[in-house]
């Protein structure tokens, strides 16, 4: 993909800004700074970066719209530091699925459980709260917001200052402000856009702009990021970039749900994957399984199981 | 992806902002303190060409203008950050003139309280019919709750018509104001001296400009304008919005609610008139007008729409088919009003954005330290 370029000629950065120190740095030295990047995005980074107990559990999770069943007694689990893959046709429910566990719809009958415990009816703010973030399917970031602006409301979620508070500017506001701030240009460096972090979210191109969905997500502090077709639109070399990023943030020890087409990303990047078709989960296994798996290949490839059994 | 150096550069003129920003702070003080001093001293200075036409008090009329920009400040709070219509809004002023002439006029049964004294008490109340008017329609989105909200202008209209303690169309009599008085023993605040009040309302306004300011820049103002982008993507990101817009209709509330009191307290009298749904239209005109969700903008916007119709007294009868006129050639050629929206959404945003880039010299037209001293293209 090229991304589009608004008709805007390119422009050296300015001397001496933080945009321009990274051009301008040697091979070593941006490890360093990639390693202190790092440090701020994961406060917790002592999160076993090894696949763990189960952080998340859809249990029987069913979802109707009318007549027409999304989702179907689907049951699966993520471990925690895991990247799982969700994948399947088109319309199979994959969003949905998304939509259901972060409380955009209210799930027909199942439900979800995060660190063993019910999400049940909570609002769609306190299940961010709770650890789970999402970017999705469309962009959808606050348009007339600066990047930075967009990553510093992520942070918001974790924040404490009351309207009062901010009316006054009481000492934690200003304590929350700095933080916040610190923490966003981390993690606009982290997925490598913290160059036009002062531009309005709506004029960033593309690419830049589904990297941003990722930044203000990690801004919530999640303990569960979900992915909706991060890289959709991308080209193999963006694809191959988005990649590294996924894994570096699951070095950092998130745990990623990845909702993806592209089989090449998804077979490279997690480290299992659950498949649905018509709202059923029809394979659950590791990469190489998912792959060798016929009912995977005829549901992808359109053949009714019976022809491959 | 590699770090690029693509950076959007500013297109065409630099607007008054971006001008703005190149100036640091002693430059902006420098500019600032004499303007505000000449704000302050124009009902006295009463220039040749702002004064306005005999039968039109200038200082009068420059009362009016102040009243409709503290109108604006709080009606943007509600419509411009947060970006929830209400038509509704002459409600709240409706409730803070009442309250002010129900705790200061003679022709109250109740106990009579000092004139400043019932300011806060006039946007207490005026938040809790906020809070009243907010919970049950603020889960109501665009048109439902413009509708919703200009139900409520209506309903307070009707209970000032025939409640019987609100005195209908005889009114309030009287209405306090402010303490003190002249050499010759006469009120210093009274109703045909527009200059004393004049000064109260501008010191208001800066004083709600830098309490409003301090919202905007804060995760209260950061949350607003997200509900106003993308709603359910605020709350996925953690926001709670229904706090958060109860918050914007209440802090538009109280601000709309000391405007009222305010001009109770100058007219001195309350009564059912004035408070239809015109007004209404009319505030939410300054605010559409200069910009909304910009406060410099409905500023303007205020100001233009409580002072041309004062100045030119022969065209007064026509404002609303004027600026209805203006409103639809705005909307075609520029949607965003005279100034468009424009907010500082971060406490250290102007250092932020400086470390970042350099010195600040060149910064895409987005940015809130915008400068771009050679930009353009
Ligand atoms: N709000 C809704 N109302 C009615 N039907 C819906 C709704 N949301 C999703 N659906 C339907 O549910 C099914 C699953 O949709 P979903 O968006 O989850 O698919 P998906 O797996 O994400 O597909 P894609 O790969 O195209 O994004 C589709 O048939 C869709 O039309
Ligand atoms: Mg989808």
């Amino acid at each position: 993909m090229t991304e589009p370029n608004n008709g805007n000629g390119p422009e050296v950065p300015a001397e001496g800004g933080l945009a321009a120190e990274l051009a301008h740095m040697t091979e070593a030295e941006l490890i360093e700074h990639e390693a202190e990047v790092a440090e701020v995005v994961a406060p917790d980074r002592e999160i076993a970066v090894e696949v763990g107990e189960t952080l998340l559990d859809i249990d029987n999770l069913t979802m109707r719209f009318g007549g027409l069943t999304a989702l179907d007694s689907v049951s699966f689990g993520i471990r925690r530091g895991e990247i799982l893959g969700l994948i399947g046709p088109n319309g199979a429910g994959k969003t949905t699925c998304f939509n259901a566990m972060t409380g955009v719809y209210r799930p027909t009958s199942g439900q979800v459980l995060l660190e063993g415990k019910p999400l049940g009816k909570l609002a769609k703010h306190n299940i961010t709260r709770r650890g789970i973030a999402r970017t999705f399917q469309n962009i959808r970031l606050f348009g007339e917001m600066t990047a930075l602006e967009n990553v510093v409301v992520g942070t918001d979620a974790r924040h404490k200052t009351s309207v009062m508070g901010a009316l006054v500017r009481s000492p934690r506001h200003f304590r929350e402000e700095k933080e916040a701030i610190e923490r966003a240009m981390a993690l606009l460096d982290f997925v490598g856009i913290v160059d036009r972090a002062a531009d309005k979210a709506k004029n960033l191109p593309y690419g830049y702009q589904r990297r941003l969905e990722i930044a203000r997500a990690l801004a919530t502090e999640p303990k569960l990021l979900c992915l909706d077709e991060p890289a959709a639109g991308f080209n193999p070399i963006e694809k191959e970039d988005l990649m590294g990023l996924i894994r570096k943030i699951r070095d950092d020890g998130y745990t990623v749900l990845l909702i993806e087409h592209d089989m090449k990303l998804v077979m490279g990047v997690t480290d299992r994957i659950v498949v649905l078709e018509f709202g059923k989960k029809i394979a659950d296994g590791a990469p190489s399984e998912i792959r060798e798996n016929p009912s995977v290949i005829a549901a992808y490839l359109g053949v009714p199981d019976d022809d491959i059994a | 992806m590699t770090t690029t150096t693509t950076k959007t550069t500013t297109s065409g003129r630099r607007s008054l902002s971006e001008w703005w920003n190149t100036l640091n702070r002693p430059q902006q003080w420098a500019i600032l303190i004499p303007l505000v001093v000449f704000i302050y001293a124009l009902p006295v200075l009463n220039p040749p060409i702002l004064t306005t036409e005999p039968g039109y008090d200038f200082p009068i009329a420059m009362f009016e203008v102040a009243r409709y920009a503290l109108i604006a400040i709080g009606l943007n709070v509600v419509v411009g950050q947060a970006g929830l219509l209400d038509l509704g809004y002459v409600g709240f002023f409706a409730v803070g003139a009442y309250v002010a002439a129900l705790f200061t006029s003679p022709d109250s049964m109740l106990t009579k309280l000092p004139f400043l004294a019932v300011l806060p008490i006039a946007m207490a109340i005026t938040m809790v019919f906020g809070v009243i008017l907010g919970s049950p329609t603020l889960r109501l989105r665009g048109d439902y709750l413009a509708i919703v909200t200009l139900g409520f202008g209506e309903i307070v209209r009707l209970l000032a018509d025939n409640l019987e303690p609100l005195r209908g169309n005889q009114g309030f009599q009287q209405v306090g104001h402010p303490p003190g008085t002249n050499a010759d023993g006469s009120a210093i605040f009274n109703n045909t001296d527009g200059t004393p009040w004049y000064w109260l309302t501008v010191t208001i306004i800066i004083l709600v400009l830098m309490l409003v300011g301090n919202l905007e820049r804060s995760r209260v103002g950061r949350s607003w304008v997200a509900i106003r982008d993308d709603e359910d993507a605020a709350s996925i990101m953690g926001v709670n919005t229904f706090k958060f817009k109860i918050w914007a209709f209440v802090i538009g509330a109280a601000i709309g609610g000391l405007s009222g009191a305010l001009y109770a307290g100058q007219l001195a009298f309350v009564n059912n008139q004035k408070f239809d749904v015109v007004t209404s239209i009319l505030f939410l005109a300054a605010v559409i007008l200069g910009g909304s969700g910009n406060k410099v903008g409905v500023i303007l916007g205020a100001i233009i729409v409580a002072y041309i119709p004062a100045r030119f007294l022969g065209i007064a009868e026509y404002r609303f088919l004027i600026f209805g006129l203006a409103l639809i050639v705005l909307m075609i050629f520029r949607p965003q009003g005279l100034l468009g929206a424009r907010q500082r959404l971060l406490t250290y945003g102007r250092q932020a954005y400086q470390r970042l880039l350099g010195k600040g010299e060149q910064i895409s037209k987005d940015a809130p330290v915008a400068t771009d001293k050679n930009g353009g293209q």
